[in-house]
């Protein structure tokens, strides 16, 4: 059966010389020199974590200062960052500064470095049947190019840029604000470091498609791969053909701020909407950066819990091709409001729309896979089916805003902050707490409580939506995105959203109790902790697995 | 038709004096630009009183009296504004607004609704019926030709549903004006509006935000009222030009399902026609700096007696350029400073 009795590589076992699988290097090269895809993905974890900390810490700040009308607290901040006599206006810029670090870093510094960084590293190479990735070095420096990268955007908090201290431009950094409306090197400092994370970015993306092309083990054929693999696959694709775009989009956003050229100045030629069309032609396949690998991630756990086979395996592998093809051509419904031309909008709406169709393939093939199965409801595949429900909501309000009609009086509204905080925060973050449940045994050797799993979700999936639900009234009601402050009639479910954090904060209190004492404490885990629902290559590996794995290739037929 | 209602108009300037004892603080800050805006209301007025008309007063009143602009509108509590612990839309002023508002109350939201209900049910019996318990042995089936054919086929059906009816409302935002709509040039700047009248000769004004105190002092909604309003006629056409000055702003107010980016080198247009008299709030809505939640917007539709009313205390002409070229060269360039 086997096809690799001509590798020495398996007589590795008589060679004790040969054999590295259990010899560690010392800590700062094993850290700080790391080739490893494992101690990569476990470097990028704990980054998006801490990332993570500092993200949702932010969003705390903004439902503080969201719970009531008036200004409480944003006055005594800007006070604290910018001096003792920081005006009114420098507290209004800090707000901007709040929003646009929570975006930038829960997209950059958090949902992508964990899903792909973090479990695109740990679990590819494995679930292939590759050793490693296919270039390690590279996937070091991939990760290390996000320390500076994550050390600019916050050290552009302290420099001036613009009313305030800060860069103040949204995550989206649109021309004319970021350019001749943002004195002062923060923003330059913002700008630099989304090039570097989308340098890293490339990198890994590169990584990742040489090694799932080339590395796959004998046997591994395309149509055999798991979906996360798949998921990362395309994914890779997205980044690769997306951030090329982000990177020419800013550096004339650079030059334009510093060397005096009007790419985006209608009084030089040029034309604010062209960043917002490069931008948004990175932002929307962006979005689907960040979902796509919980989509894997998603079909693994629903699979293992439930016993079966994936249902529709080839089409749940082409609708994710196919929602990554589609995620290129649709990124103008980000712009409805910006004055296009009927015809623009006309198609820009339609094709939207069309994603929702294997978006829908993915929610009932799921579906599919637990009907007739034996399903089992551990932590982790509590939360893959949070995630079902959840990004089905978020899913369906999208095809609202896909109206270009009807985005005009949602669009910048808190009905799209409702939207995307669905599909992302409940749907992209319940991906990453499902995944990182489902392989904290296998990652860590050690099983998390259970308990503790349980009741993180169930105090979570309430918060979050106390959180987010009201929203959508909100932004119905017509709040716009991106205020400090607002009328009195949008009390009230500013009131119980800021409870819906206060909720959700409990809950990741419980997961970094359950995080710890879990590391500490926690019972050793089995090779194979789910059972016979699990089948990917992981799982037969020990936990945690081996420093170097599959030094013979396994054979899959 | 129009030289008649242009007559009625004259008419009722005559007894305009009598509105003006109930002037508002915001008509008295009008007062001086009224009196240097006295001249061109003069020669505007003077064609009307050529014809035959039955209010020959008119004429005579007109350039003696200073125009009083109308009364500073009382916002109706419940229109045009959010309302406490809204779940749904604002009630709709436009024709366009009334078929969106429709498109969603009555498509989107019981398709989306019925959606996600759906899913929710079905996964909830699925873990119900297929939990470990009740079913220890799971099937092995991990194809279904026909049911992926069914949940692929059944959305794209859904979509075309919502798609034609999409498109035509698109369609319908997207028709031009009437060559007669009043024309509105909107400039967004950091931090408030400029609005001007180029027809009607009235030059740009500026609209900031009333502070709290004054707000409350007015009846109107801090954070949504502004000091000076955009006045329009209510039952006509509008045509709105819209355009930033330094960064991008957003010109939106959702009672009329209005919301246009106002982008500095570009002239974005907007066309609609306000159902009934009434005060409209709304607030920027493209993130532009420190004070971006600090330029609220406020419509002020005005029966079209009052709006030309209006106009002429702005020192403008309420007939526009269009219909009386002659009176335009002498309106324009009187350079009444309506800065308010």
């Amino acid at each position: 059966m086997t096809t690799t009795t001509a590798n020495p590589d398996d007589f590795h076992g008589s060679h004790a010389h040969d054999d590295h699988g259990d010899h560690l290097p010392g800590f700062f090269a094993r850290w700080f020199m790391s080739t490893n895809h494992k101690d990569i993905g476990t470097l990028y974890l704990i980054f998006a974590i801490i990332a993570g900390i500092i993200g949702g810490s932010i969003s705390g700040l903004m439902r503080a200062e969201l719970a009531h009308p008036g200004i409480q607290y944003l006055h005594a901040w800007a006070q604290m960052m910018d001096g003792p006599d920081a005006s009114l206006d420098q507290a209004y810029h800090l707000w901007n500064v709040l929003i646009t670090a929570h975006g930038l870093i829960m997209v950059f510094f958090m949902v992508m470095p964990a899903m792909i960084g973090g479990f695109g590293n740990w679990f590819v190479p494995i679930m292939i049947g590759a050793p490693d990735m296919a270039f390690p070095r590279m996937n070091n420096i991939s990760f290390w190019l996000l320390i500076p990268a994550f050390v600019l955007l916050l050290g552009s908090t302290f420099v001036p840029g613009g009313t305030g201290n800060g860069a103040g431009t949204g995550w989206t950094v649109y021309a004319p604000l970021s350019t001749s409306g943002s004195a002062g090197p923060a923003v330059d400092m913002a700008i630099l470091s989304l090039h570097i994370a989308g340098a890293s970015s490339i990198l890994g993306a590169v990584n990742f498609i040489t090694t799932i092309f080339n590395m796959r083990a004998p046997g591994m054929t395309l149509h055999k791969m798991p979906l996360f693999v798949w998921s990362v696959l395309v994914t890779a694709f997205l980044l690769l053909l997306a951030l090329p775009v982000l990177a020419a989009a800013i550096t004339m956003l650079l030059t334009d701020r510093n060397f005096g050229t009007t790419f985006y100045d209608a009084a030089g030629g040029g034309d604010p909407e062209l960043y917002q069309h490069l931008f948004w032609f990175f932002g929307h396949p962006e979005v689907y950066i960040m979902i796509l690998p919980g989509f894997g991630i998603i079909s693994q756990i629903v699979s293992t819990f439930s016993r079966k086979p994936v249902f529709g395996y080839l089409g749940m592998a082409y609708a994710m091709v196919a929602i990554g093809v589609v995620g290129f051509v649709v990124w103008a419904h980000h712009m409805f409001t910006t004055g296009m031309s009927v015809n623009v909008k006309m198609y820009f709406t339609a094709a939207t729309m069309v994603i929702a169709v294997p978006t829908g393939i993915k929610i009932f093939s799921w579906i599919a896979t637990m009907w007739g199965g034996s399903m089992s409801f551990k932590t982790p595949m509590v939360w893959a089916i949070g995630f079902i429900f959840m990004f089905t909501v978020g899913g369906v309000t999208g095809v609202v805003l896909a109206n270009g009609g009807v985005d005009d009086v949602m669009h910048d509204t808190y009905y799209v902050v409702a939207h995307f905080h669905y599909v992302l925060s409940l749907g992209a973050v319940f991906g990453l707490f499902a995944g990182f449940y489902y392989w904290f045994p296998k990652m860590s050797g050690k099983m998390y409580n259970e308990f503790l799993g349980q009741l993180h979700f169930w105090v979570f999936f309430i918060g979050v939506n106390l959180l987010f639900f009201p929203m959508h009234f909100l932004g119905l009601s017509g709040m716009p995105r991106r205020y400090p402050d607002y009328p009195e009639a949008f009390a009230k479910w500013n009131a119980v959203a800021s409870h819906g954090y206060e909720i959700m904060a409990v809950g990741m209190l419980i997961f970094f109790v359950n995080l710890i004492w879990s590391l500490a404490a926690g019972k050793k885990a089995a090779d194979n902790p789910w059972g016979e629902g699990a089948t990917t290559l992981e799982w037969t590996l020990s936990s945690p697995p081996p420093f170097h794995q599959f030094e013979t290739l396994p054979v899959i037929d | 038709m129009k030289m008649v209602k242009s007559l009625v108009l004259a008419g009722l300037l005559a007894f305009s004096p009598a509105l003006g004892m109930t002037q508002t603080a915001f008509a008295q800050d009008n007062a001086a630009s009224a009196e240097s805006a006295a001249a061109p209301v003069a020669e505007a007025a003077a064609p009307a009183a050529a014809a035959p008309a039955e209010s020959a007063a008119a004429p005579a009143a007109a350039p003696a009296e200073k125009v009083a602009p109308p009364p500073r509108m009382k916002p109706t509590e419940g229109i045009g504004m959010p309302m406490p612990g809204e779940i749904t839309i604002q009630k709709q002023f436009t024709d366009t607004g009334r078929q969106a508002l429709w498109m969603h109350d009555w498509l989107l939201l019981p398709i989306i609704t019925f959606t996600s209900i759906f899913v929710l049910v079905l996964l909830a019996w699925t873990m119900y019926r297929y939990r470990r318990a009740a079913n220890p042995v799971p099937s092995k089936t991990s194809h279904n030709t026909l049911i992926e054919i069914i949940w692929t086929v059944a959305p794209v059906l859904i979509l075309l549903v919502i798609a034609v009816p999409s498109i035509g409302l698109l369609a319908d935002q997207y028709k031009p004006a009437p060559k007669d709509a009043l024309t509105v040039k909107v400039t967004g700047y950091q931090w408030y509006w400029g609005y001007e009248y180029p027809d009607q000769g009235i030059p740009e004004f500026v609209s900031n935000m009333l502070t709290k105190e004054k707000a409350a002092e007015n009846g109107e909604p801090y954070l949504l009222a502004p000091d000076n309003r955009l006045v329009l006629p209510a039952g006509k056409p509008i045509k709105l030009i819209i355009t930033g000055a330094d960064v991008i702003h957003s010109f939106a107010v959702p009672s009329l399902w209005v919301k246009m980016d106002a982008v500095p080198g570009r002239l974005n247009e907007k066309s609609f026609t306000i159902d009934k008299p009434g005060v409209y709030y709304g607030q920027c809505s493209e993130l532009c700096g420190a004070r971006h939640g600090f330029m609220p917007i406020a419509i002020e539709a005005l029966p079209p007696a009052q709006f030309d009313q209006w106009v002429l205390s702005q020192g403008g002409n309420p007939k526009g350029k269009a219909e009386t070229p002659a009176t335009t060269a002498a309106a324009a360039p009187a350079g009444a400073p309506a800065k308010i």
